[in-house]
């Protein structure tokens, strides 16, 4: 059985269905791509699949575990992580802190501990920095750890969004847009980071992506969405050529 | 690097602890040199509950970023609970002050749970409405039931927390912004920041949102309920109207002088704040107009450029120094 399976499913917004019967099935540590114009829904299968909307219909499976009418949180720490479109950081934590945070299920100590700075307050503390920087450092974000979030460029908010989605260590990562506002040199790097964190951290990636270039590049699979619905899957190459898909993109 | 970050560190927590002691001793040598009169030694105690009032709200309104209107309903609940059990037992002095202290702080916890409830659901202003009309409730429950001698209120309440014990409360007071401290900069405060922040994003990295808001005026009401116990034993009397929302908005005022998420800022505003409307008595007439125009000087010293200028001095800076300004650029 794959790693994600998810059959059927589908939400409707008031009168709008917009996403309706979506199938996807993704091996582990496989580069998938999620495209589709503008308004497709691609972003509200996210949403599904990551607890923040509940689905009208379907199932989602992650490595044999129902996830179905599980909370944001519980799906997280089942094993799916995700970025968001319009970059959600904690703004007024420091890079670092922003990592460290999404290693609140990795390494714990109570709330006890906290308060009377127990010894294994500072181990666990110790703990979470060393590995903190190790995921920063994939991103190049290390050596800037002690600036607020908020003050990074747009790029580098992008990828510590990455970075904080792997540091919850998910068995599948789900990205929204990632290369959105990036230059090409960036794209370029965003590529190899994100093949790194498929070969190093063992995960798989859904991305959704505008920049055919980053799909075309790094993608094995892709599915393609329009008015909720898939209308093309299978090897990049093919489905970008698809007249069916061209039409999608250009219109009739 | 790493060295490095541990020094600072250290030296934070040498610089923490060198105030509070010359802080003390500072007061423990103007008070047996007489030096304070009547008029001051009566305020330090009630400026110690002011600081812990405010340090705890803070919690909720600076690093949880939610408006709490109901401090004052929290504070309520511990120094009744507090008053019933000093006044009703017959031990040593230590013993119940100890008893009341817990069992005030831990029933005030108790309906901080309780109100934590509804602010899964509210937040912002709907909060604020449903915090508020929390206070009142308690108030008007106070007024109606017998235990607590309605509207007249509980009175000879042992004096354990006069001028005379300010070492025990000084040291309540410390450990109250000491517990705090430490929670905020822990993987639990990260939480309750992040939550602040952005609370989508929170969810999504596999942190309970509501686990950690009702965790947080759990928190923040047991400190509060603290500070009621503290006040109980100071004041000797309680009466119901003393705990109404204009206590709370007082506490409030405190935390949004002091600057949200600045621990240090709280203890500081909550310092001028108490002591400031006592050292104007003389000057009568004005009291309320100086009152006023301070309150002005401190909120536009917070936007200044003189206050950027001091946190950029390393000797001023470690006073004024807020969580969210060290993380900086
Ligand atoms: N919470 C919501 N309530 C009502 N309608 C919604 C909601 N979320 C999304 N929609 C609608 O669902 C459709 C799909 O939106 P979605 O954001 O998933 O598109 P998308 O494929 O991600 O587009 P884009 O490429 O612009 O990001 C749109 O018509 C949108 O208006
Ligand atoms: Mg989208």
């Amino acid at each position: 059985m794959a790693l994600l399976e998810v059959n059927n499913l589908g939400i409707s917004f008031g009168g709008l269905r917009a996403v309706d019967n979506f199938n996807i099935s993704i091996e582990k540590g496989q580069l998938y791509g999620l495209i589709g114009p503008n308004g497709a829904g691609k972003t509200t299968v996210f949403n599904l699949l990551t607890g923040v909307y509940p689905p009208t219909d379907g199932s989602i499976v992650l490595d044999g575990v129902n996830l179905n009418g599980k909370s944001a949180n519980e799906i997280c720490r089942a094993g799916i992580a995700r970025t968001f479109q319009n970059i959600r950081l904690f703004d007024k934590l420091t890079v670092l802190d922003n990592v460290k945070t999404a290693l609140h299920n990795q390494i714990k100590y109570s709330l006890l501990s906290s308060i009377l700075r127990t010894p294994a307050y500072f181990k666990a503390e110790k703990a979470m920095d060393k590995k903190a920087l190790e995921i920063l450092k994939v991103f190049g974000l290390d050596r800037i750890h002690e600036y607020r979030a908020s003050n990074l460029p747009y790029g580098m908010q992008r990828k510590l969004e990455i970075a904080r989605a792997l540091a919850t260590n998910p068995k599948i990562i789900l990205l929204d847009e990632p290369a959105a506002g990036m230059n090409p040199t960036e794209t370029q790097e965003l590529m190899d980071m994100i093949r790194f964190i498929r070969d190093n951290f063992d995960v798989a990636v859904l991305l959704i992506e505008h920049d055919m270039n980053l799909v075309l590049g790094i993608c094995e699979q892709v599915k393609v969405l329009e008015y909720g619905r898939i209308i093309a899957e299978g090897d990049p190459i093919k489905v970008v050529n698809d007249p069916k898909v061209i039409t999608a993109y250009l219109g009739e | 690097m790493e060295n490095l970050k541990k020094k600072f560190a250290g030296k934070q927590a040498f610089i923490n602890l060198a105030i509070i002691v010359l802080t003390y001793v500072l007061l423990t040598v103007l008070m047996s040199a007489g030096l304070l009169n009547r008029q001051y030694t009566s305020l330090l105690v009630p400026i110690a509950i002011n600081v812990i009032l405010a340090v705890s709200l803070n919690l909720i309104t600076g690093f949880l970023g939610e408006l709490s209107l109901g401090h004052a309903g929290f504070m309520s609940i511990g120094a009744y609970v507090g008053a019933l059990i000093t006044i009703n037992m017959d031990a040593p002095e230590i013993v119940e002050l100890t008893l009341a202290l817990l069992a005030g702080g831990a029933v005030a916890a108790f309906f901080g749970f309780v109100i934590g409830m509804p602010v899964l659901r509210l937040n912002g202003d709907y909060l604020a409405i449903v915090t508020l009309g929390f206070g009142e409730i308690i108030k008007s429950v106070l007024i109606s039931m017998k235990i607590t001698n309605g509207a007249k209120g509980l009175q000879r309440i042992p004096l354990y927390t006069t001028y005379k014990s300010y070492t025990l409360v000084f040291i309540l007071m410390v450990i109250s912004i000491l517990a705090i401290m430490n929670i905020v900069k822990s993987r639990h405060g990260r939480a309750i920041c992040s939550i602040r922040d952005n609370s989508i994003a929170t969810q999504s990295i596999g942190i309970n949102v509501s686990r950690f808001k009702v965790m947080t005026f759990v928190i923040s009401a047991f400190f509060a309920g603290i500070a009621g116990v503290l006040y109980a034993h100071n004041v000797g009397i309680l009466k119901p109207t003393t705990f109404d929302y204009n206590k709370s908005i007082e506490i409030l005022v405190i935390v949004v002088l002091g600057g949200m998420g600045s621990i240090r800022g709280s203890v500081i505003a909550a310092i001028i704040l108490t002591a400031l409307p006592e050292l104007l008595r003389g000057a009568d007439d004005f009291r309320m107009l100086l009152y006023a125009v301070v309150l002005i000087i401190i909120m536009l010293f917070n936007h200044s450029k003189i206050k950027e200028g001091l946190l950029n001095n390393n000797i001023f800076g470690k006073l004024f120094k807020s969580n969210e300004e060290k993380v900086g650029e």
